[in-house]
């Protein structure tokens, strides 16, 4: 079989599970990747393992992988993820218990660790992408992960393992192992390392590339969103890939929708950075070839980076965050009166005036910095924003708002506010020597 | 397909589609011709410097601006544009999502032939 089909099962911690299912259970998939992980995510999962010691990875992963393994076990596909966030070894432990309960006899679950380097990185590390270094920041440091590449996931392709689970594994790289494995490429075959490349940043977002997060009624119509498929790579050996996804599901893959993938999140198109090589999309070429298929082909690459990026998370307190909605004539001038009367409030009588933000839904609150105000809306909200390392000081921003009820403008309504906890990501460079992955592999 | 709007002038969004994206304080946005035909004009008209000038307090750094000519697509990355980043933003979106309609609203201003190449 000279095609390898790859399919997308998430593309970030919250994405949708029955999608995936159908996915699994009709797509003949030879992989399946379930991308679950950002900066904060990550930085969110150390603040759950301090919490408690047996959690740290994806909050769906159980229910995810009780959905998706027996479909994966019947189709003979391999699924690869890096839900196990801060704690693969926790969200290993989970998968097997779920796969013995299941009656999943025999099946491989492998966990890859190293990836927190925590001790690896010297205090006063200098960022990667600003001035300063960690010590500049005044907050407690909750963890540090690097970025590991294919050549971490490899080993386990290789023992056989029917599920990979890592914590910092590479959006790309999760698909780009898989391909490489099959198809034999070498990490100095830097073209085929950058067309595989290609392929996972095409489809680590899901369904961004099906028609999710694309439609714009009237110039960019999607036929049945609410049921857009997951993406499937048919991908050669040459690195050449078609995008494509399964009949009678909602969404489309057209010239479109894979162009906007194409550099969502990236900077100079011929050179974007992974652990497993600097990618040129730069002269990328895109083609439909039939009802929702688009060839993609003509990626390059140059060497790898010689470093490897690491997310270190801060704990960044709290945000609070509330509001009240004004409608009806003068909407907009009475929302502006209870904006000033807690800008004032928050100064005068509780003295707070950092890290405050009011806007005014409705009339300028997306693009208040960019300069651009509605004029004639008779519908508005008032929404405050604060950050704090203090959550007396979120309390109190929230009080109050809510007291403009009976203290504000006439005819306020609809007060909500909520505190959530806050984390700080900042980034650095390890060398990549430094960086040992571990390989553990468990058969249920 | 991109039919302009009645009563109202041109915008960007009559001719092509965006998507934005961000890492750490600098978004990129993506920016696509609908029809090869209109890829002169778009890159006549919607240059770094435009985007720069046109929204100062939200960009606070360089704007650069790379050409994909054989997709017919420019991809602007606007450093220290986030308001801080997802991490210190308290705008509403602190990743900067809706950049790409930021753009995209914009006038399109086909009027002007003189308008120099950037």
């Amino acid at each position: 079989m000279s095609t390898f089909r790859i399919g997308t099962g998430a593309g970030f911690s919250s994405d949708r599970l029955e999608p995936a299912v159908d996915l699994v259970e009709r797509g003949e998939l030879d992989a399946i990747v379930l991308e679950c992980l950002g900066e904060r995510t990550v930085a969110f999962g150390h603040r759950d393992r301090m919490a408690d010691p047996a959690r740290g990875y994806n909050s769906l992963l159980e229910r995810r992988m009780r959905a998706l393994l027996p479909a994966c076990r019947t189709g003979g596909t391999t699924m690869i993820s890096n839900m196990g966030a801060a704690n693969p070894r926790a969200a290993a432990e989970r998968t097997l218990a779920v796969a013995r309960e299941l009656g999943l006899k025999g099946l491989k679950v492998a966990c890859i660790e190293g990836d927190n380097v925590s001790a690896l990185v010297p205090p006063d590390q200098p960022f990667m992408d600003e001035p300063g270094s960690l010590a500049d920041i005044d907050m407690p440091i909750v963890g540090m992960n690097a970025y590991l590449g294919a050549d971490a996931i490899m080993p386990a392709l290789e023992a056989g393992a029917d599920v990979i689970i890592g914590g910092r594994l590479a959006d790309p790289s999760m698909f780009l192992a898989p391909l490489a494995h099959r198809f034999g490429w070498q990490p100095n075959d830097l073209a085929r390392l950058g067309a595989g490349t290609l392929v996972g940043h095409l489809l680590e977002c899901g369904m961004q590339v099906t028609g999710g997060y694309f439609a714009d009624p009237g110039v960019k119509d999607v036929e049945n969103l609410a049921q857009c498929g997951y993406p499937i790579a048919e991908v050669q050996a040459d690195g050449s890939a078609v995008i494509t996804k399964l009949d009678d599901t909602g969404g489309c893959v057209s010239t479109a929708t894979v162009k906007e993938q194409l550099l969502y999140e990236v900077h100079d198109p011929a050179r974007y950075l992974t652990p497993d090589v600097t990618a040129d999309f730069s002269r990328v070429e895109i083609a439909a070839t039939g009802p929702d298929r688009v060839k993609v082909s003509n990626a390059g690459g140059t060497a790898r980076p010689d470093t490897l990026k690491v997310t270190v998370g801060f704990d960044g307190g709290y945000q609070g965050e509330a509001g009240v909605s004004y409608a009806g004539p003068a909407a907009q001038e009475r929302g502006q009166l209870a904006a000033e009367i807690v800008a004032e409030r928050m100064a005068r009588v509780h003295g707070i005036t950092s890290d405050l933000r009011v806007d005014l839904i409705g009339v300028s609150s997306l693009f208040a910095t960019a300069g651009i105000r509605a004029t004639e809306a008779q519908d508005v909200r008032l929404h405050v924003a604060l950050r704090s390392r203090s959550k007396e000081h979120a309390e109190l921003m929230l009080w109050e708002v809510e007291s403009l009820l009976c203290c504000g403008p006439a005819g306020g309504g609809g007060y909500r506010g909520a505190i959530t906890p806050s984390v700080i990501t900042k980034s650095v460079l390890i060398p990549r020597e430094r960086v040992k992955p571990t390989l553990l592999v468990q058969v249920a | 397909m991109n039919a302009p709007r009645r009563n109202a002038r041109r915008i960007f969004r009559d001719i092509a589609h965006a998507r934005a994206g961000d890492k750490g304080n600098t978004s990129n946005v993506n920016v696509w011709a609908y029809d090869p035909a209109d890829f002169e004009l778009l890159k006549r008209t919607l240059t770094a410097e435009r985007i720069k000038q046109t929204f100062p307090h939200l960009i606070r750094g360089t704007v650069t601006r790379y050409e994909l000519p054989q997709l017919y697509g420019l991809n602007f990355v606007l450093q220290d544009a986030l308001e801080g980043g997802v991490n210190s933003s308290l705008n509403l979106d602190s990743h900067g999502k809706s950049w790409s309609y930021l753009i995209l609203g914009l006038e399109l201003d086909d009027s002007n032939e003189d308008r120099p190449a950037g």
